[in-house]
C-alpha cells in the first residue's frame, strides 16, 4: 500500500460504522439461483455511509472484490481496521458521503455475514459446506436487488466496483438497466479469460489438495490452512506487477545471508507467507472455492451486456491500469467496444500505475478526480464548469 | 486561451454544428470545443483523446471521452452513429489518413476537418529563401519535435476529396485573426472543410 496517498485522506473518515443484516427468502419462499437450485433464507451483511436524500436519488452501491466484505469504509467500534475502500468513500472523497448515500453488501457465498458455505444449513443445523448451491455473479446481483428494494431505492445513482466488483457492476446493468443511472467498472472484464480461469483453478486445487480440507467438511476441525494460504499467495502474485515487486522487494534477503535451506530467504517469500497465513484467519476456504467459480462462470460477452433491441441510458466510467496483467486494459477496452456498438454514453481511462491489479486500491488521486466529476455530472447535469466561453 | 484568434477555428466549428446533434470529436484535447457545444447547443458529445491529462480535464468538464488513438477508435461504431465527426487539428497527426476519413464518413453524416495549410505564404518563403522547414502560426513545431506526420496544403486536400469522391459542402479559410477569402492556398493558415459522401 502506498502510505502517502492513504494518509492524505486520513482525517476525513466516515467514523465508526456498524454492519447491518437483511434477511429474505424466508419460510419456504426460497430464492431461485441461476443454476436452477434454490437457497433460503438468505442474509446479506451490509453497511451504509452518508444519508439517503428525500427523493432517494443519491444512492450508490459499492461492490467488493473476491475477498472483500461489507465493511468498505470507516472503522468498527473498538477496532482500528478501516474498510477496504476507505480511501475512496468518505467526506469529500471520490464517493463523497456529504452528498451521497453509499451502500456496500457482502456477496452471497461469502463468509463475512452473508449466507455462504460456512453458514448453518437450516435442514441440518450444521454449516452447508459443499451442500451450498453454486452461485454466480448474477446471483450476487439479484440478491443485492432485494436489499436495494428493502431500502426503498428505485434507482441507484451509481453502481461501482473493481475486479469481481466490476463484474457485479456490469451484471447490474445487464440485469436491471432501468435501475442504474451510472456504472463504474474498474479493472475488470466482460468475461473471464482462460488465463484467469487457470489461475482460479490452481487456487482451488491448492485448497482441495490439502487433506485438512476434508471434502469441505472441515468446520469442526479448523481451516485447511496450508492449502488456503498457498491459494492466497498465488492471488497476491497476480495482484502485483513485475515492477511493483521489484520496487517492494527486489532480491532483498530477510537475513543477510542465504540459509541454504527452504526457509523464507527472500523478502518476497516472507511477504507471501505472511499474507497467506493472515488470510486463513479471516476467510473461509469453501467461500474461496465458490466465489472463484462464480467469477469463472462470468460471461457477458457477445451482446449479453445490453440485450439486442434495448437502449440503455446508463452512463459509464471505465477505468483500467497500465500494469494490471490480471485484468489487462484490453479487457476494459472490450467493454468500451460493446458500449460503442450500442451508442452508450461512456468514458474510458487507462491510468498509469506500477501497482498492477492492486492499483484500484492504491491509485487514489486520479481515480478520485475521475469518479468525483463523473458522479457530479450524473447527479447534477452539465453545470459542472461555469464561466467558460468560446 | 482567451484571445479571439486562438478560438477562431472553435468559433467556426461551433457555428456549423446544429443544436441537439450527435457529435464525435477525434482528438478532443481538454474538451474546449465540446464543452460549449454540450452546454449551449445540447449536443450529445463523445470525445476521443490519448493524453492522460487531457482526459482528466474532459471528465472535470463533465464530458464523455475515450482514451484511445484515433485510428483504432472508429471500427466499432455502427454506420451513421453521429451527425458530425470532427477532426480538428488532429488529421495531420494521423498516419492512415485515408482510412480515418473513410471511417469518419461511414459513422458520421458530416465530417468536419480542420488542418494547418502547409502552402501558406510564410511556409513557402521560409523554404524557398531560407531553405528551412517552415515554422508558422499553425505549424509551430520544430522538425524534430512535431506531433505532425502529414503535411498538406489546401489544394492537396481538395484534390484528395475529389479523388475519393467526397463532397465539400462548406469551406472556411482562416488567417491569423480573421477569415480569409482571397487565394486561400497562399494566404490561409488553417482550413476547415465540411464533408459528406457524394452518394
Amino acid at each position: 500500500m502506498n502510505k502517502t496517498k492513504n494518509e492524505k485522506n486520513k482525517n476525513n473518515s466516515v467514523g465508526v460504522v456498524e454492519t447491518q443484516y437483511y434477511t429474505f427468502a424466508e419460510l419456504g419462499r426460497k430464492h431461485k439461483l441461476e443454476s436452477g437450485d434454490t437457497l433460503g433464507p438468505i442474509t446479506l451483511a451490509y453497511e451504509t455511509y452518508g444519508k439517503l436524500n428525500k427523493d432517494k436519488s443519491n444512492a450508490i452501491l459499492a461492490l467488493h472484490a473476491l475477498s472483500g466484505d461489507a465493511h468498505a469504509a470507516g472503522v468498527h467500534k473498538g477496532q482500528d481496521d478501516t474498510g477496504w475502500w476507505d480511501n475512496m468513500i468518505g467526506p469529500d472523497k471520490a464517493f463523497d458521503t456529504n452528498r451521497y448515500f453509499i451502500i456496500c453488501s457482502n456477496v452471497i457465498g461469502g463468509c463475512k455475514g452473508s449466507t455462504g458455505p460456512s453458514s448453518p444449513n437450516p435442514a441440518t443445523g450444521k454449516p452447508y459446506a459443499l451442500d451450498f448451491p453454486f452461485i454466480t455473479v448474477a446471483d450476487m446481483v439479484h440478491s443485492q436487488r432485494h436489499l436495494i428494494d428493502f431500502l426503498g431505492i428505485d434507482k441507484l445513482l451509481c453502481v461501482a466496483g473493481a475486479s469481481m466488483g466490476g463484474m457485479q457492476v456490469l451484471q447490474w446493468v445487464a440485469s436491471f438497466p432501468d435501475r442504474v443511472r451510472s456504472a463504474i467498472p474498474i479493472a475488470t472484464a466482460l468475461k473471464h479469460s482462460p488465463q484467469q480461469i487457470a489461475f482460479n483453478e490452481v487456487v482451488r486445487q491448492s485448497i482441495m489438495a490439502d487433506p485438512a480440507w476434508r471434502e469441505g467438511n472441515y468446520y469442526e476441525y479448523g481451516q485447511p490452512e496450508k492449502g488456503l494460504s498457498v491459494a492466497r499467495m498465488i492471488g497476491h502474485i497476480t495482484f502485483m506487477s513485475d515492477q511493483s515487486m521489484e520496487e517492494k522487494f527486489s532480491r532483498r534477503l530477510k537475513n543477510d545471508k542465504f540459509s541454504f535451506g527452504f526457509d523464507a530467504d527472500f523478502e518476497v517469500e516472507g511477504y507471501l507467507r505472511y499474507r497467506g497465513a493472515n488470510f486463513v484467519k479471516r476467510f473461509d476456504a469453501n467461500s474461496y472455492l465458490y466465489i472463484t467459480k462464480a467469477i469463472d462462470y462470468f460471461d457477458l460477452f457477445g451482446g449479453k451486456l445490453i440485450p439486442h433491441g434495448k437502449a440503455i441510458n446508463t452512463r459509464f466510467l471505465i477505468i483500467s491500469f497500465k500494469s494490471d496483467w490480471l485484468y489487462p486494459s484490453h479487457q476494459s477496452q472490450e467493454i468500451v467496444r460493446a458500449l460503442k456498438r450500442r451508442h452508450v454514453d461512456a468514458t474510458y481511462c487507462e491510468l498509469t500505475s506500477t501497482y498492477g491489479h492492486d492499483a484500484f486500491l492504491v491509485e487514489v488521486v486520479e481515480q478520485t478526480t475521475l469518479i468525483k466529476h463523473f458522479l457530479d455530472k450524473t447527479f447534477n447535469g452539465y453545470m459542472v464548469v461555469k464561466n467558460y466561453g468560446i | 486561451m482567451a484571445s479571439n484568434d486562438i478560438h477562431l477555428d472553435y468559433r467556426i466549428i461551433y457555428s456549423i454544428i446544429e443544436p441537439d446533434s450527435r457529435v464525435l470529436d477525434l482528438g478532443c484535447g481538454e474538451g474546449d470545443l465540446l464543452y460549449p457545444l454540450v452546454r449551449d447547443k445540447h449536443v450529445r458529445a463523445q470525445g476521443i483523446e490519448l493524453d492522460d491529462k487531457a482526459i482528466q480535464e474532459c471528465v472535470k468538464k463533465g464530458l464523455s471521452v475515450f482514451q484511445d488513438d484515433i485510428e483504432n477508435s472508429l471500427r466499432e461504431y455502427p454506420d451513421h452513429s453521429f451527425d458530425y465527426v470532427i477532426l480538428n487539428q488532429s488529421m495531420q497527426e494521423v498516419k492512415k489518413v485515408d482510412l480515418v476519413i473513410q471511417e469518419a464518413m461511414r459513422i458520421g453524416n458530416k465530417v468536419i476537418v480542420g488542418f494547418p495549410n502547409f502552402a501558406y505564404i510564410k511556409s513557402r518563403l521560409m523554404l524557398f529563401f531560407r531553405g528551412k522547414s517552415p515554422i508558422t502560426g499553425s505549424l509551430p513545431h520544430l522538425w524534430f519535435d512535431t506531433p505532425n506526420v502529414r503535411f498538406l496544403s489546401i489544394t492537396d486536400f481538395k484534390n484528395f476529396c475529389e479523388e475519393k469522391n467526397i463532397r465539400i459542402v462548406e469551406a472556411h479559410y482562416l488567417g491569423k485573426k480573421e477569415v480569409v477569402h482571397l487565394c486561400p492556398n497562399l494566404l490561409a493558415l488553417n482550413a476547415i472543410f465540411v464533408l459528406t459522401n457524394n452518394s
